[in-house]
């Protein structure tokens, strides 16, 4: 071993050191954020809990084409539909299993007018599986809760697409 | 009538001490975490209260309300025992801990011999906790913790003998008083430094954590335990390091006393003083959990009986010749 070496181990050389190391970073700014009061930047791409989107007249957007649930890789889409009296083609079933849902996004990019959209919602855990099968009305309860941020997150996304 | 008073004046005096030794652990827990934290650049727990100060108290009710899982083919008493009789060795050794001159619960002559006593049936509940569990981690556990502590326990002994040597007494305000010339950590700091790695060591703190080494043990003797009876382990834990902390401050860094005796400083309390002097010290535990990797077994053991045991013998051969040549030796 070499004389300085032993100085080193005997004086804790590195020890002492790494205390004063430790003691800077102590009244170094924090790297975290405080979660639940302070929430990290979210891109208006971000796919999180889906919604189905209403035109502003209160008709929902949905054509019940099923490119969805084609497209859907995971096959958590479940789709029904019928002619309306007005003889328009609405879905009557409009299911997402969110345990299935892989949160892709390709449901998003096939929808040819705007209906199915994932918005910036990540807190949505629940305590049982059933609230986890999403029906039509929860989807479109979403939609209209979040539809401010929705339009202006496809809005600002759009040059891009 | 007279017995019930007496009884019942001891009683009050042991809450007194008591209740303040069990938040204080509380609380150090949460500066611990807040350290540990910080050094990371976490932000640690700060929701329940103010700075989250309550939140070993959340975490106790928690804790509380946690069914107690008995391992079937662990053995009951023992087991049940096991976090009883860590957390009142943790408690009981406090008895002897001087707060001032006056304010201390039990002032024995032998304070230091019965604080090392204490600590040292700490093992028990050690082992007992990993023996009757009857599983292999707090098995393997609790083997290690015993061989750590007390290899470590050695040296500790041993640093102790050099303190002993320049005070000539057993009683820790005899000792607290030696030093109000000049404390202890200023000549005897190489044992300063040994007994705080040897005081990490016997509370199985980082970097000597074997014992619990999650990498290897889960959580070593603590794995089968649960609810109330984990937290018992936990407070009995915290309460030896605070313990340990408080014989550091009274054998190297003057207990109660005021660093300088002058008029400002003379003011505070020796209470004060003594609880400053262990924050200090704790801090530094919680620093060093921060900032060092855990140690491997046999460097652990290398530490113990090939470095600071020699180290400390021949400390106490220097401390006891010089104080023989210079006729220094205390007059008993």
């Amino acid at each position: 071993m070499k004389i300085s070496r032993f100085f080193k181990t005997i004086l804790m050389a590195d020890f002492i050191s790494g205390l004063f190391i430790a003691i800077k970073e102590l009244f170094k700014p924090k790297k975290t954020i405080n979660y639940p009061f302070e929430k990290g930047k979210i891109s208006p791409r971000y796919r999180g809990e889906h919604a189905l989107r209403r035109y502003p007249n209160g008709e929902e957007r949905c054509i019940a084409c099923k490119l969805c649930e084609a497209v859907c890789p995971a096959q958590a889409i479940t789709i029904e539909s019928s002619e309306r009296a007005d003889g328009s083609r609405k879905t009557t079933r409009y299911d997402i299993d969110m345990m299935k849902c892989i949160y892709c996004g390709l449901c998003e990019e096939s929808c040819p007018v705007d209906a199915i959209v994932q918005g910036p919602n990540f807190e949505f855990s629940t305590e049982t599986r059933e609230e986890l099968y999403y029906t039509k009305e929860k989807l479109l309860d979403n939609g209209d809760r979040w539809e401010n941020v929705l339009a202006a997150n496809i809005k600002s996304d759009n040059p891009y697409r | 009538m007279e017995y019930l008073d007496i009884i019942l004046q001891e009683s009050y005096k042991i809450l007194f001490l008591l209740v303040p030794v069990l938040v204080s652990v509380a609380m150090i827990v949460w500066l611990d975490r807040r350290v540990w934290a910080f050094v990371q650049k976490r932000q640690g727990p700060n929701v329940v209260g103010p700075f989250g100060l309550l939140q070993s108290l959340a975490d106790a009710l928690k804790y509380i309300f946690k069914e107690i899982i008995i391992p079937a083919s662990s053995n009951k008493v023992i087991f049940i025992l096991a976090p009883i009789i860590t957390m009142t060795l943790a408690l009981i050794a406090w008895a002897v801990i001087p707060f001032g001159l006056e304010q201390v619960l039990a002032d024995i002559n032998v304070g230091i011999l019965y604080i090392f006593a204490v600590s040292s049936l700490g093992v028990y509940g050690i082992i007992m906790g990993g023996w009757s569990s009857n599983s292999k981690y707090p098995f393997l556990g609790a083997i290690r913790s015993a061989a750590q502590m007390v290899s470590y326990e050695v040296s500790i002994g041993i640093i102790i003998i050099n303190v002993l040597l320049c005070v000539g007494s057993l009683n820790l305000n005899d000792i607290v008083v030696a030093q109000k010339e000049m404390w202890f950590v200023i000549p005897l700091f190489p044992m300063f430094v040994i007994f705080f790695i040897s005081a990490l060591a016997e509370t199985n703190r980082p970097p000597f954590d074997l014992p619990e080494a999650e990498a290897e043990l889960v959580a070593g003797y603590q794995t089968e335990y649960s609810g109330m009876m984990y937290a018992m382990f936990w407070l009995g834990e915290y309460a030896n390091i605070l313990l340990m902390c408080a014989l550091g401050s009274i054998l190297f860094l003057g207990g109660w006393l005021s660093p300088i005796d002058l008029y400002p400083f003379n003011l505070i309390p020796g209470a004060l003083w003594l609880i400053f002097k262990i924050l200090f010290l704790f801090i530094l535990f919680a620093l060093v959990k921060a900032i060092v990797p855990r140690y491997r077994y046999d460097q652990l053991m290398r530490l113990g009986w090939k470095i600071f045991l020699p180290l400390s013998l021949t400390y106490v051969v220097l401390t006891a010749s010089y104080l023989f040549y210079f006729n220094l030796l205390p007059t008993i």
